[in-house]
């Protein structure tokens, strides 16, 4: 059972939202990063290479691990995870990443995955930083909000820089939990040392409905979270303001959320009610 | 002396060439420079405009279409991409 005091907030959530990525910074115990870092260096498990047996559950994965398999037994981990895809998610893949040192082209631009055709359903994608990783090592470079873009994997790989654009600049232990769907890929690394990032994707076994600590669901910040524009949108925001409405009434499971009337005057049409006789 | 072609890729907010620049990147066929994903938080110019009077030739304007019936809120690529060209001798 998750402590309530670990779920995500309902602000957290319209981040969610309208982001597509959460960031906790450096919620990992030192202890743990630096097992981590050991069984990375020593190959132990099989944690680092090749992939598990999709469909299992979380909970049944790497109990062996003090270090890269007990970051998602953490309290605080459980409670994000619980959050975003429920109680009991199954594992889906996951993956070590490096960049050697002194690499000085990034990964091209990409969404994981072919085109996602579920309406508002999600998988969460964990990316977790075992060391510090400054700007000259890198970081993974996410597009805020671009999770309800629909594109196949590397086709947007023509694509260098966006207004907005962050890079996961961190100190060890940071987690960012992202949306399926949102763009990112590896930057450079101009440093003499080795780069980790450890990329863990689960999915939810339940319908995400209000999965997250709902005591400040009626928070009015909610609107001012889910109405923020991210530049690169350029005249299409208008567009991912109608997207984030949707997948609130999803989240939310109120199918008569609003936001500034953008959705209600779409789905004003008089002529189609009933009439009395 | 030979020529070698430099392009631009600026994607603009709206079809308008004086509007401004969402994302961008830079394909160097000198071989003088390389870019890459996250190499730069700030655009080159802020509108394909801008870039036309710094001599940047406009080779591709975006072609408009009107969103398929069903498809109306669904978003995927950049929609207002212009390509431009610099021809430079080597």
């Amino acid at each position: 059972m998750t402590d309530k005091q670990h779920l995500l907030t309902t602000k957290q959530m319209a981040e969610f939202a309208a982001n597509g990525v959460l960031v906790f910074e450096g919620l990992v115990p030192d202890e743990v990063n630096q097992q981590a870092m050991r069984e990375i260096d020593d190959k132990s498990f099989n944690l680092w290479t090749g992939y598990s047996k999709s469909g299992t559950p979380l909970s049944r994965m790497w109990a062996e691990s003090n270090g890269l398999g007990a970051v998602w037994r953490l309290p605080q981990v459980q409670g994000i995870i619980h959050s975003l895809v429920g109680p009991d998610p199954l594992y889906d893949h996951h993956a070590g990443h490096t960049v050697a040192p002194k690499t000085i082209g990034g990964q091209h631009l990409h969404q994981d995955s072919i085109i996602d055709t579920r309406a508002w359903a999600f998988d969460v994608q964990f990316y977790y930083f075992p060391h510090d990783t400054p700007k000259e090592m890198g970081g993974t470079l996410i597009i805020p909000g671009s999770h309800f873009r629909r594109v196949n994997t590397f086709e947007i790989s023509r694509y260098q820089n966006l207004v907005g654009q962050t890079a996961a600049i961190c100190k060890a232990g940071t987690l960012f939990a992202t949306h399926c769907g949102i763009w990112h890929c590896a930057r450079p690394n101009l440093t003499d040392k080795m780069r980790y990032m450890f990329k863990l994707r689960l999915n939810p076994t339940v319908k995400q409905v209000r999965l997250w600590n709902t005591d400040d669901i009626d928070n009015p910040e909610v609107h001012h979270i889910l109405g923020r524009a991210q530049g690169w949108m350029g005249n299409e925001w208008r567009i991912e303001m109608i997207n984030r409405i949707k997948f609130w009434r999803y989240v939310t499971g109120n199918d008569k959320f609003d936001h500034s009337l953008w959705a209600g005057r779409l789905e004003n049409m008089p002529e189609n009610q009933l009439q009395p006789a | 002396m030979a020529l070698r072609q430099q392009i631009l890729i600026l994607y603009l907010s709206t079809s308008d060439l004086a509007s401004n620049v969402c994302a961008w990147s830079i394909y160097d066929g000198t071989g003088k420079e390389t870019h890459t994903s996250g190499d730069s938080d700030k655009p080159p110019y802020g509108s394909v405009l801008e870039a036309m009077k710094d001599g940047w030739r406009v080779i591709q304007l975006p072609q408009q279409f009107p969103a398929y019936p069903g498809m109306e809120y669904t978003t995927s690529f950049l929609k207002f991409e212009f390509a431009l060209e610099k021809l430079v001798e080597v």
